[in-house]
């Protein structure tokens, strides 16, 4: 019996990547850390942990809390700084011929600027994922991810330097993250990629103290799942260009709800923490998905819910 | 580093809140070293969220490794309700691993004690056996015995203490350092246990030139250096900008000299 392998890839703009399950940033390190888990190069692709120009030492710990289906983290965007990455990191992705995204962030417009045109000529760089969800910018202090006119001002500037396709992560925490979305596709976005975590906390009954050394922290994980797919089914009415789903997708079966809500792609973030090999285990499950809905290409799923 | 069903081959309340976690798992068992620890999932579903980390206390050179846990939480009180012969996801061998020495002390307190068993079978399987000591101690007597039959029957010097005066010296096992490490030895102590416990341990070891090696302990989530939420302030003493370090990847064994004791 001939059955026919149904095709994964997908489009992110000028990026064809095989199949739609990437990494999120922050949950795969760079990429090393899990090959004693999954075949990397079988990964849609892999977004590396935010980079910055300098290397950034994190918050002080505690960083992280474990909550109800979730866990609150406030790591502080430690990473190795943009020239350890060219030079330590990616030598490695190349040779597994990874598909890789560089996260980038920055405290100004300008030094997004400078991530993104040094970035350009990397080889191996697939991508660009604009991290607009870190607080305290230069200019009077506000958030990127939270005010559209700097949503936009960030990625048009990004955009006027860079040929990669430019994907823009955004925060879910605003009143409004479509108008955030068509801000940042205006400005010139392949692609924007949502939710990035949820703002929470934690208080210890025993010391009366909150238990994250930075009070606040990000919460991630399945308890966020639900508001995380309302986001993407909301977003997928206002932009036009191809949403990544991200929030708490753990299973084929929550890539699924993804995909149907509008989703062209999903990420996979704080699963990688509690599985090793959940990227494989959902791609594995979405294909005997299609499969089973003998379907041809996984493209039959965006948006479906909405048909 | 791999991950893998284990089969619970044995699960064993020792007192109350403490359990005995025997587990075949055969090739983590093989790769193992002393000091380094295994990330459990408590159960199938997403609360507990997490895994969790348990240095491993014992090997059997039969496929089996050993965790003891005290039950505090939802995650432990899952894994303590667990039954012979059900599977656990387990990921491991994970970690760096403590280093011998001529002349070492081992130093447990509470549930730190747990490493210390396997380091000093692992030591006591070298070929030049080296000078070993081991003082214990616990919150009581109920408690410490938990341990205790295991490295009774190594037949080493063996010095114990408890809070309550229950079991051994009435006290700290700083008050037995200076008996138990008398003369001009050129001392390692490898220590485990509470956290200001280990420092005042550390401070005894600095005073008389000794190396430490401690086990720390954080909330963690990967284990495999990806999430960075276990981190622990670094004294940065070779002043190469590093303010942290990464008890996963960097540890959990660490020189105690490499630490920012607070």
């Amino acid at each position: 019996m001939d059955i026919k392998t149904p095709k994964l890839a997908v489009n992110i703009g000028d990026l064809c990547i095989a199949n739609p399950i990437m990494t999120a940033s922050g949950t795969f390190g760079y990429g090393r850390e899990y090959e004693n888990f999954v075949d990397l190069s079988q990964i849609g692709a892999i977004v590396v942990k935010g980079i910055s120009l300098q290397p950034r030492p994190g918050n002080p710990p505690p960083r992280i809390v474990e909550t109800a289906c979730g866990m609150l983290n406030a790591i502080g965007l430690e990473n190795v700084g943009l020239d350890r990455f060219i030079q330590d990191k990616m030598p490695y992705l190349r040779q597994q011929n990874c598909c890789v995204i560089v996260n980038v962030l920055g405290d100004s417009i300008e030094e997004y600027c400078q991530l993104a045109e040094q970035l350009n000529d990397v080889e191996g760089v697939s991508g660009l994922e604009l991290n607009i969800s870190c607080p305290n910018v230069k200019k009077g202090g506000v958030a990127f991810g939270t005010n559209e006119s700097m949503a936009h001002a960030v990625t048009n500037a990004v955009r006027k330097l860079t040929k990669l396709p430019l994907i823009v992560k955004l925060s879910p925490n605003v009143t409004d993250i479509g108008a955030i979305a068509c801000a940042v596709e205006e400005g010139g976005a392949d692609s924007v990629s949502l939710i990035n975590t949820l703002i929470g906390m934690a208080i210890s009954i025993k010391t009366r103290k909150p238990i994250l050394a930075n009070v606040i922290g990000g919460l991630s994980g399945p308890a966020i799942k639900p508001i995380a797919l309302r986001m993407v089914y909301q977003t997928a009415d206002r932009v036009k260009i191809p949403i990544i789903g991200i929030g708490g997708i753990s299973t084929w079966q929550d890539a699924v709800e993804f995909l149907l809500a509008g989703a062209t792609a999903i990420q996979v973030g704080t699963a990688n923490f509690v599985n090793p090999k959940a990227v494989e285990e959902i791609r594995q499950g979405l294909t005997e998905y299609l499969v089973e809905q003998k379907m041809e290409s996984i493209k039959e799923l965006t948006g479906a819910a909405k048909r | 580093m791999e991950q893998q069903n284990a089969t619970i081959s044995k699960i064993e309340r020792l007192c109350t809140d403490i359990v005995r976690l025997t587990l075949y798992a055969p090739s983590i068992a093989a790769k193992a070293k002393p000091g380094q620890f295994i990330n459990l999932k408590t159960g199938p579903g997403f609360d507990p969220l997490l895994r969790r980390p348990f240095s491993i206390h014992n090997i059997d050179g039969e496929g089996h490794l050993q965790v003891i846990f005290k039950i505090l939480g939802k995650g432990t009180s899952a894994l303590a309700d667990l039954r012979q012969s059900q599977t656990i996801n387990i990921v491991g061998p994970l970690g760096n691993h403590f280093q011998a020495s001529p002349s070492m002390c081992l130093i447990g307190g509470g549930l730190g004690i747990a490493p210390l068993l396997f380091l000093a079978r692992s030591i006591l399987g070298q070929q030049d056996v080296p000078t070993l000591k081991i003082i214990l101690a616990a919150r009581n007597k109920q408690e410490l015995s938990c341990f205790t039959p295991e490295f009774e029957a190594l037949d080493l010097p063996l010095y114990l203490a408890t809070d309550d005066g229950s079991l051994g010296h009435h006290g700290l096992v700083t008050e037995l350092m200076p008996t138990a490490l008398s003369g001009d030895t050129d001392w390692q102590v490898c220590s485990c246990g509470p956290h200001p416990m280990m420092s005042a341990v550390a401070t005894i070891c600095r005073q008389h030139k000794w190396r430490c090696q401690v086990s720390l302990e954080t909330m963690m989530a990967c284990g495999i250096s990806a999430c960075l939420g276990c981190a622990v302030p670094a004294s940065d003493h070779n002043n190469t900008g590093k303010q942290y370090l990464h008890v996963c990847q960097d540890g959990p064994i660490f020189w105690e000299g490499d630490i920012k004791w607070t």
